[in-house]
């Protein structure tokens, strides 16, 4: 963690920041599970980071990682969205 | 051999929840109930095996880290391993009776339940720090659809509510992660012990990140406010196991974690401080919550933002007697809690609603439910003879002990506080009503199954009382000096 | 384990089972299955007896029972049998199945029969756990277990003002368990099991935790002085008149109060032991509480108009007695103060029952609606009397006997000033006691009075002859082999000889 400061870490954290930000302004659940995501984002280019950190080439292991973590946020967004939907239609039912 | 019993406690569940959905109509009922008693099986003889033979180890494929995936199970693993079977096998009774006549939400149920089941039980026995991410993530994702099958549209926003919470949570948990990866080139619990660098601040912010990811899913006072409409809305088999179970897997993690990699940073006086005050805080504001409700299953569920804060008192005391006392207080939880719920549900069942002002004279109706309700309280409120007093008694000497007086005084009137709101249903159910409880439907009588399975882990809730010295040698010594 | 010996030597735990079990058939068989209930309940309280008997012969003849469940390293749950362990047995046991008898005369045709006789034994099992307690821990649980048994008894009528008095109740006995448990734990982290042994085991830490065993004192003493309701801690029990008559018969004379008032004695003189409590200074606090105690109770009682609350404070008063025997600590004033654990429950016990057959039977509940009653039930009315004069301590009555030896015991221990209590407690008792029997014998007829027919049923009226004849018989029979005085002598000299 001694290195100087470079883009990627910069924009993983510039990516935390926007979706922790998000997550506690936003109302919508929408928006707030894009937040989720653009911090799920931040949170796996900062792995990508640290996986460069080795001297002989790009570390596996974090990228495995992310790739598992992706897998999962996509799952969970997923859920989300559905979640997002059914309660979008039981507004609209209270409107009629 | 019987370490294959480590992936088979994960597979069984897993592949009998998928087995639960792929299987059609009329088959569904005895492949749910078959996974049911095979995972019971699997995980008490888990739980044997570890009795008789200590830890045990198994390297998932023949895979050795830090590739491949290794599961570990200890006392601790053992013990909550044990706790998941017995709340498990005995609420999915109650789920028998609660969803028959409903094959479409019993389906939904089955399928979540079992794959819950694996997850836990693979959270409790993940050696690495990326695997226990993955499994509760896993957990997560199995718990809130079931939180939806209570079909209302409080539960709908109460779910997303707890996703969006959740999912914040674990990715804080893994920022720590990516951070101690960075520092040890490892996720492997053991060797992370060893590599940690006593200090610095990427240390405290990993552990910081970790830290707060799990007491957001542990809903630990300051996070707590998600709990309750989960909790409380979902139907009583649900609500059983999310309180007794799922929240605790969170809790368990810091324990584990304070085992193993993280006991140094864990143990700086001011964390441990901080981590007391707040299971203080949660102790005082969740009683205080409960006794305010207007619904019983709500009461319930704030209890349990209480209850969890007594193992968080375990930070600052750190010694042996107090970490036999938070676990015990998980299991003893765990179980009462469960009893509570199922009962509470039994309630809700038979009347339609669960106002606490209208229960009055339920007594009669209800008198087996009602008796599983008041002796599961006694745990609760951490009287003798029960497993709450047992948990109870240990954290109390070793705060003596060590001259915490501020925990003192918080265990005893946190104890007081539990009086406080279950003598308030106990008080509407014993007023004098000759027309019995008011119904928002025809009563519909539940089955013997709620009946008795609500009456069985409240009778367990007090055996526990009983059996602190074959649970606590499972449990084994407190892993002290990290790794 | 399972040899005749071994048997023989759990009784302690049968004694415990037999009420226990008797609670949970109770409720198991329901509100409808009345016979069962009344035979299940009767075969429980005759079975007790005959096993606390059995276990009083042997105790006599120096046999050991214990039994031993550890709980936690260093933690047993220890229950055994000694002396003191029979004289509450057997009070309670006895008691109990008048209690029982009376109890099924006086609920007869009311609601909710299978949770009060549920409950009603589960009291009686606590009591038992109480008395056969080995150690401060298992004490502590049936102590709870107490509070937790009785509370659905007095909010048993389920009116508003029953459920007020019921959270009262739960206030304060919740609250003494809190301060009970602080002591224990408190002790156990001193490294302390707090085992029952004659003479106490805590002397060898009085140099080092001086200021720690004054602490510990003390809050146990609280947390036992709320059950038995020493001033300022007594505020519950005169509220809790609210209750059925049974309840209050069942409180005030074996259950509740004699389970604080017993505690104190375990503590002064099994766990400290009197030497310490001496050395600490802690006896003449604990002389001085009664003392007050024993004077505010019967000037409280002289103000109250209600018959039940005069009745309540009364036992406020003479509870005391126990823990200022157990105070002064000479082997007179323990005689004085152990002997009138059982003389006071077959005195109060009777003065309740009476007071329950006046409202039961006429619907008396005020003590100027006594008029004339002694002419109509005669028999009830002399029961009363008898209870009052042995209450004032009218010799040869069972009241006289308990203050003689306390008296004598006062000089023994050289604090002649409690002669003075105990006049002042005797007058005063004298004032509230008197004037209600001269409104039943003497005055004219009141309206309450005249329209009663007669004596209630044998139900109710039976259990109180039982009683009122046996308060009588232990004053009179003071002297004879197997009274409680020469059992409480026995007591003493077997453990507590200086």
């Amino acid at each position: 963690m001694m290195a100087g400061l470079d883009v990627y870490a910069l924009a993983a954290a510039a990516l935390i920041g926007l979706g922790f930000f998000g997550l506690i302004v936003q109302m919508h659940p929408l928006k707030r599970l894009l937040a989720v995501n653009v911090l799920g984002n931040g949170v796996f280019l900062a792995l990508i980071v640290i996986a460069r950190r080795l001297p002989g080439g790009p570390d596996p292991v974090p990228h495995a990682m992310v790739l598992t973590g992706i897998v999962i946020a996509v799952s969970a967004t997923a859920f989300g969205l559905a979640l997002v939907r059914r309660q979008a239609r039981d507004e609209e039912g209270d409107d009629e | 051999m019987s370490d294959a019993l480590l992936p088979l406690s994960v597979f069984v569940p897993l592949l009998a929840g998928v087995c639960v959905f792929l299987s059609g109509g009329g088959a569904r009922s005895p492949v749910a109930l078959s996974g049911v008693l095979l995972s019971l099986a699997i995980s008490l003889l888990l739980v044997m095996a570890v009795g008789s033979q200590g830890t045990l180890d198994h390297a998932l494929a023949g895979w050795e880290p830090p590739l491949g995936i290794r599961l570990h199970a200890d006392g601790l693993a053992a013990l909550m391993i044990l706790l998941t079977a017995v709340v498990g096998a005995l609420v999915s009774l109650h789920a028998v009776g609660q969803f028959a006549g409903k094959s479409e939400i019993a389906n939904r149920f089955w399928t979540l339940w079992l794959l819950l089941w694996g997850s836990l039980n693979a959270l409790f026995l993940s050696a690495d720090l990326f695997n226990v991410y993955v499994t509760l993530e896993l957990v997560t994702l199995a718990a809130i659809p079931l939180v939806l099958l209570a079909g209302s549209r409080q539960s709908v926003s109460a779910s997303l509510n707890y996703l969006l919470l959740a999912l914040f949570g674990s990715l804080l948990y893994l920022g720590g992660v990516a951070l101690i990866y960075g520092m040890t080139g490892t996720l492997d619990l053991q060797l992370i012990g060893e590599r940690l660098p006593a200090g610095g601040w990427p240390v405290g912010v990993a552990t910081a990140l970790i830290v707060a990811g799990l007491l957001v899913k542990a809903a630990i006072v300051p996070f707590h406010f998600w709990l309750p409409p989960a909790h409380g809305g979902a139907p009583a088999p649900v609500s059983a196991l999310l309180s007794a179970l799922v929240v605790k897997a969170a809790v368990y993690l810091l324990l584990r974690l304070w085992a193993g990699p993280l006991q140094l940073p864990l143990s700086a006086p001011w964390v441990a401080q901080l981590l007391g005050a707040l299971g203080a805080a949660a102790i005082i504001l969740g009683s205080i919550q409960a006794m305010r409700q207007p619904r019983l299953k709500l009461v319930v569920a704030y209890s349990t933002v209480a209850q969890l804060g007594y193992i968080l008192l375990f930070f600052p005391l750190a010694v042996a007697s107090a970490w036999q006392g938070a676990v015990y207080h998980g299991l003893a939880h765990g179980v009462a809690k469960a009893a509570l719920f199922l009962a509470a549900g039994n309630m809700l069942y038979h009347l339609g609603h669960d106002r606490v002002a209208e229960l009055r004279g339920m007594g009669r109706p209800l008198a087996l439910s009602l008796g599983a309700f008041a002796i599961a309280s006694v745990s609760i409120m951490g009287l003798p003879p029960s497993g709450g007093f047992i948990a109870k008694w240990l954290l109390l000497q070793s705060a003596l002990e060590q001259g915490l007086w501020w925990i003192v005084a918080t265990v005893l009137v946190g104890g007081l506080l539990a009086a406080g709101y279950v003598f308030r249903v106990m008080r509407y159910a014993f007023m004098e009503a000759h027309a019995g409880p008011s119904v928002d439907r025809a009563p519909t009588p539940a089955q013997p199954l709620m009946v008795w399975s609500a009456l069985t882990l409240a009778v367990l809730s007090i055996v526990l009382g009983f059996t602190a010295r074959p649970l606590l040698t499972l449990l084994g010594e407190i892993p002290l000096g990290g790794g | 384990m399972l040899t005749g010996a071994g048997i023989y030597q759990a009784l302690p735990l049968w004694v415990l089972l037999s009420s226990l079990l008797a609670a949970l058939l109770v409720f198991l068989a329901g509100e409808d299955r009345n016979r069962l209930r009344i035979t299940v309940n009767l075969a429980a309280a005759v079975l007790k007896l005959l096993l606390v008997g059995v276990m009083g012969y042997g105790v006599l003849q120096g046999h050991t029972f214990l039994v031993t469940m550890p709980i936690l390293p260093g933690l047993d749950l220890v229950l055994h049998a000694d002396a003191l362990t029979m004289l509450f047995t057997t009070l309670s046991a006895l008691l109990w199945l008048v209690t029982t008898i009376y109890a099924i005369a006086y609920l007869e045709r009311r609601p909710n029969r299978a949770r009060f006789f549920g409950f009603f034994s589960l009291c009686v099992a606590s009591t038992m756990g109480i008395a056969t307690a080995g150690n401060l821990f298992t004490f502590f649980i049936f102590y709870e277990l107490l509070t937790l048994a009785t509370w659905p008894l007095v909010v048993h009528n389920g009116w508003p003002k029953a459920m007020a008095v019921g959270r009262m109740y739960l206030r304060y006995t919740l609250g003494g368990g809190v301060v009970l448990l602080l002591g224990i734990v408190w002790l156990a982290a001193l490294g302390q099991s707090g085992d029952f042994v004659a003479g106490g085991t805590l002397e060898h830490l009085a140099p080092e935790h001086r200021t720690a065993l004054i602490a510990i004192f003390l809050l146990l003493i609280g947390g036992l002085g709320v059950k038995a309701a020493l001033v300022p801690l007594h505020g519950w029990l005169p509220s809790a008149m609210v209750a059925p008559a049974p309840v209050s018969a069942l409180l005030h004379a074996v259950a509740v109060v004699k389970a604080g008032a017993f505690g104190v004695v375990r503590v002064v003189y099994d766990v400290f032991g009197t030497s310490l409590v001496a050395d600490l200074q802690m006896n003449t606090v604990l002389a001085l509480l009664a003392s007050f105690t024993i004077i505010y109770g019967s000037v409280r009682a002289i103000a109250q108009t209600d018959l039940k609350r005069r009745l309540a404070y009364s036992t406020v008063s003479q509870v005391s007695y126990i823990t200022l025997g157990v105070a002064l600590g000479s082997p007179l004033a323990t005689i004085g103060g152990l002997v009138h654990l059982v003389h006071q429950g077959l005195m109060k016990i009777t003065l309740f029952f009476c007071a329950g057959n006046y409202a039961e039977n006429s619907g008396i509940h005020s003590i100027d609606e006594l008029n004339g009653i002694g002419r109509r039930m005669p028999w009830t009315t002399a029961m009363f009397t008898i209870g009052a004069f042995g209450m004032m301590g009218a010799p040869p009555l069972a009241g006289f006997v308990s203050k003689w030896y306390l008296g004598m015991g006062a000089l023994q221990a050289g604090a002649p000033w409690v002669l003075l209590v105990l006049l002042g407690s005797t007058v005063l008792n004298a004032i509230y006691f008197l004037p209600l029997l001269h409104r039943a014998w003497f005055r004219e007829s009141g309206e309450k009075a005249i329209a009663t027919a007669g004596e209630p049923g044998p139900g109710l009226l039976v259990p109180t002859l039982l009683t009122g004849i046996s308060a009588l018989g232990v004053g009179i029979l003071a002297g004879f082999p197997l009274s409680p005085l020469s059992w409480v002598t026995f007591i003493v000299g077997q453990e507590y000889a200086p």
